[in-house]
C-alpha cells in the first residue's frame, strides 16, 4: 500500500459533518421505530413489493457505488497499472463504508435478524440460492475491505508486529477483494432472474449477471472520478485530471461494450418495440441508456474527458444511468401483477439518507485522521 | 510472464462469455421430479359453492385470527391471502354475474393457497433452507427458526403466495403448509375435511391426477359420483358433470404443482397466469451452476488472482526499496 499517504488533519466538526450527524440522528429514530413496531410501521413495502428502497438503493445501487475499491485493486494489482496507486486507498475507504452501510441496511431490512447465524450453519446453507451466495460474498467482503484498509491503521498507530503478520496474508486479501465483488455483483443480476414474469422483459434476461458485473465496473470507476474530483476541490489536493482522464478512457470502453450487449440483447429478444413504445417502462429504459450514452459520448473523446468539468459531468451521468438500470431491475420494472404499488415512505427514505450521511461523515473523519491521500497530494495542498 | 497473464484473463473472459448466451442456459438444472408419496389437493371450481367453510377451518387449524374488511367486523372477511389468511375463496364475476361457471354473465369461485410446486422457486431461493420440500410428501414447509426474513421467497414465488408479518417486530413468513401437522397424525388438511361438496379434495397427487383424467372424460350434463374430503374417503356425492376447460391448472405449469385446479371458466379469469413448462428456478440456478460449478471455478480464479497480486506487489515493493530519488516517479 502507499507508504506516502498522510492524514490531512484539520478541523473535524465542520458544518457538513454536523449536518450529516443530524441526518444520522433522524435515521436512528426511524430505525428504533422499525425494531419496536415492525418493518411495516416505517416502510411502504408490502407483500407485492417485498423489496423496497433499502434493498434497491442501499444494497444494489450502494454497493455498485462502492465498487471503486474493487476496480482500483483490479487495475493496480491484477492488471499491474501502478500509476493508479494513489487512488487505491481513497477508493478503498469509500468502498469500505459503502459496503459496511449496505450490511447495516440489510440488518434493518431482514425481518428475523437474530437468525442470521443460520447462514453459517453448514446444514442450513442452500448452495442453490443466489441470495445465499450474495449474502456470504457481501458479508465476507465487508470484512476483507476493513482488512485491506488496515495498513492505514497500521501506519497511523505504528503497529509493527501486526504489520508483519498482515503482510503475509495481504496478497490473499487483495485477491479476495477482486474475486468476491466479481461474484456477488454479477449475482445481484442473477438474483432477479427468479422474479420471472414479474420483471419487465426490458430487464429480465439471462444476460443480467453480465450486465450487473459491467455496471459495477463502470459505476466503480465513475465513483472514483466523482470522489476524487470532489475531494481534490474540498481538500485542495491539486489537479488529478490527467490520471482521472485515463480512468475515463477505460470507462468509455466498458460503457461501449455494455451498451452494445444491452441493445443487441433487447433487439435479439424482440423487445425493441417495447423500448420505443412510449410506455413508462420503455421511457425508463431509454432514460437509463441515454444517461450512459451521454457518459460514453463525453468519455470517448480525449478533448472532453481531459476537461475536469466535462469529466465530472460524464461520471455523474454514468452513475445516474447505472443506478437507474439497477433501480429499474429491482423496483421500477418489477410488477407482481396483483395491483400492488410501492413508493418509499418518508421514514424509509430517512434511513437511506441517514446511511448516506453517515458514509460522508465517516469518510471526512477518516481522511483527516488516517493516512488516505498520498503525500504528493498533501504537498500540493500546502501550497 | 506477460503471456501467462493474458492467458489467464482470456480464460476469465471465456467463462464470462458463458453468461452472454441469451436464452440458452448451459447445464440447466433438470426439473425436479414429483416425490413418491406426494400429497396434494384437487380443487374443482365447478363443485365449489363459495361457503367459505374451508377458510374458517383453515384459520382454526392454523391458529389464525379473523380479518375484517369493508367495514364489517362480524365475520372473517379477508380481501386476499395475508399473514393471517393462508387460504381464500375468491369469486370471478362478469356481466350480470348470475350463471355459475359461465364466462359471460356468470361467476365462478377459485381457491387461492400455496400450490406446493414440484420445483418450488421459494425453496431454491431461500438462503438458509427455512423453506423445504418434504422428500416423501412434497409438502413445502417453513421453519421459522431458520428464516432470516430476507423475503426472497416472496420475490421468487410466481404465484405471490408467501406473506410477511409486516407489523410484527420479529416477523415470520406465512403460507399454507398443507396442514402438515394434521397429516403427520394421519389426518388430512383442514380445508378438505370440511368441504361439503368435495370441491377441495385431498389425496396422493398420482390418484388426484387419475381423477382429473376421469373428470375430463365425463359427458357434460350426465350424473357422476364425485368423492368428498379425500379421494379414498369412500364418501361421494352425485353431480351433473360440467363443461370443463380442457386443462388442469398445475399439471404442467412451471414444472407442475401438487395443488391443482379444474374449472369451467378459463384460468386467466382468476388471475392465474399461463406459464411455460419450465420453471424460472431452473433458469436462475442453471446459470448460477454453470458459472460456479460447485465453487470449483471461483477457487481456481482465486488461486490465479493471488499469484498475480503477489507478483505485482513484489515488483512494486522492490521498486519502493530502492532509495526514492523523486517521490512518486516510480508510479509513472
Amino acid at each position: 500500500m502507499s507508504d506516502h499517504a498522510k492524514p490531512l488533519g484539520g478541523r473535524i466538526c465542520t458544518p457538513t459533518f454536523l449536518i450529516c450527524l443530524l441526518v444520522v440522528g433522524i435515521a436512528l429514530y426511524f430505525a428504533g421505530k422499525r425494531f419496536l413496531y415492525g418493518i411495516g410501521s416505517v416502510t411502504n413495502m408490502n407483500d407485492g413489493f417485498p423489496w423496497g428502497l433499502w434493498i434497491a438503493y442501499d444494497v444494489v445501487v450502494g454497493t455498485a457505488f462502492a465498487c471503486g475499491g474493487y476496480v482500483m485493486a483490479l487495475m493496480v494489482y491484477i492488471l499491474n497499472r501502478g500509476e493508479f496507486h494513489p487512488l487505491v486507498r481513497p477508493a478503498l475507504l469509500a468502498s469500505m463504508f459503502g459496503y459496511t452501510l449496505a450490511g447495516i441496511s440489510v440488518f434493518l431490512d431482514i425481518g428475523r435478524y437474530l437468525n442470521v447465524y443460520n447462514l453459517y450453519l453448514p446444514w442450513q446453507m442452500n448452495f442453490h440460492s443466489v441470495m445465499f451466495e450474495v449474502a456470504m460474498c457481501i458479508g465476507t467482503y465487508i470484512f476483507v475491505l476493513w482488512l485491506e484498509f488496515t495498513p492505514a491503521f497500521v501506519e497511523r498507530w505504528q503497529l509493527k508486529n501486526f504489520e508483519k503478520r498482515l503482510n503475509r496474508v495481504i496478497f490473499a486479501l487483495i485477491a479476495l477483494g477482486v474475486l468476491l465483488p466479481t461474484m456477488h455483483q454479477s449475482s445481484l443480476g442473477t438474483m432477479m432472474l427468479m422474479a420471472g414474469y414479474k420483471l419487465s422483459p426490458l430487464w429480465h434476461t439471462s444476460t443480467l449477471p453480465l450486465l450487473f458485473l459491467l455496471t459495477a465496473l463502470f459505476m466503480g470507476f465513475a465513483m472514483v472520478v466523482f470522489e476524487a474530483t470532489i475531494s481534490s476541490r474540498v481538500y485542495r489536493l491539486g489537479d488529478e485530471t490527467s490520471i482521472l482522464a485515463q480512468i475515463g478512457r477505460i470507462m468509455s470502453w466498458i460503457l461501449a461494450i455494455y451498451l452494445l450487449i444491452r441493445f443487441q440483447n433487447i433487439f435479439m429478444r424482440g423487445e425493441m418495440g417495447t423500448a420505443f413504445s412510449g410506455s413508462f417502462l420503455g421511457n425508463m429504459f431509454l432514460l437509463e441508456n441515454l444517461m450512459l450514452l451521454i457518459g460514453l459520448f463525453l468519455l470517448a473523446s480525449a478533448r472532453y474527458r481531459t476537461n475536469p468539468r466535462l469529466l465530472f459531468i460524464a461520471a455523474l451521468a454514468v452513475l445516474i444511468g447505472g443506478s437507474l438500470f439497477r433501480f429499474n431491475t429491482y423496483i421500477i420494472g418489477f410488477d407482481p401483477g396483483t395491483g400492488w404499488k410501492y413508493f418509499p415512505s418518508v421514514g424509509e427514505q430517512m434511513i437511506t439518507y441517514g446511511l448516506i450521511a453517515f458514509e460522508i461523515a465517516a469518510y471526512t473523519l477518516f481522511v483527516k485522521v488516517f493516512p488516505v491521500f498520498s503525500a504528493s497530494h498533501a504537498a500540493d495542498a500546502n501550497q | 510472464m506477460k503471456m501467462k497473464r493474458r492467458d489467464f484473463l482470456k480464460g476469465a473472459a471465456g467463462s464470462l462469455a458463458l453468461l452472454t448466451l441469451d436464452g440458452k442456459v448451459v447445464d440447466a438444472r433438470s426439473v425436479e421430479a414429483l416425490p413418491p408419496h406426494a400429497l396434494g389437493i384437487l380443487y374443482d371450481s365447478t363443485l365449489c359453492v363459495g361457503c367459505n367453510a374451508c377458510m374458517a377451518a383453515c384459520k382454526e387449524a392454523n391458529q389464525m385470527v379473523p380479518e375484517a374488511s369493508n367495514g364489517q367486523k362480524l365475520w372473517d372477511n379477508p380481501r386476499d391471502l395475508s399473514a393471517q389468511t393462508l387460504n381464500i375463496i375468491k369469486k370471478y364475476s362478469s356481466g350480470s354475474g348470475i350463471h355459475k361457471d359461465q364466462d359471460q354473465d356468470g361467476y365462478a369461485f377459485i381457491k387461492r393457497q400455496c400450490l406446493h410446486c414440484v420445483d418450488p422457486s421459494c425453496v431454491t431461493a431461500c438462503p438458509v433452507s427455512a423453506l423445504t420440500k418434504d422428500k416423501e410428501t412434497g409438502i413445502v414447509g417453513y421453519n421459522r427458526d431458520a428464516c432470516i426474513g430476507c423475503r426472497y421467497c416472496q420475490v421468487a414465488c410466481p404465484y405471490n403466495i408467501p406473506k410477511f408479518e409486516w407489523d410484527d417486530p420479529y416477523p415470520e413468513i406465512v403460507k399454507c403448509q398443507l396442514c402438515s401437522h394434521l397429516v403427520a397424525k394421519g389426518g388430512i388438511s383442514a380445508c378438505c375435511s370440511v368441504c361439503p361438496t368435495g370441491a377441495s379434495l385431498f389425496g396422493p397427487v398420482a390418484e388426484l391426477l387419475e381423477e382429473t383424467r376421469r373428470r375430463l372424460q365425463m359427458k357434460p350434463g350426465r350424473q357422476y359420483d364425485f368423492p368428498v374430503s379425500s379421494i379414498d374417503s369412500g364418501k361421494s356425492h352425485r353431480f351433473k358433470a360440467p363443461r370443463y376447460i380442457r386443462q388442469v391448472y398445475g399439471r404442467e405449469e412451471l414444472g407442475g404443482t401438487q395443488v391443482m385446479y379444474m374449472s369451467a371458466v378459463p384460468f386467466e379469469r382468476f388471475g392465474l397466469p399461463s406459464f411455460p413448462k419450465e420453471s424460472f428456478v431452473s433458469m436462475a440456478s442453471g446459470i448460477q451452476y454453470a458459472i460456479y460449478k460447485g465453487m470449483v471455478y471461483p477457487l481456481v480464479v482465486l488461486a490465479g488472482l493471488v499469484f498475480m497480486v503477489k507478483k505485482n506487489k513484489n515488483s512494486e515493493e522492490a521498486d519502493e526499496n530502492t532509495p526514492p530519488t523523486d517521490q512518486g516517479a516510480h508510479h509513472e
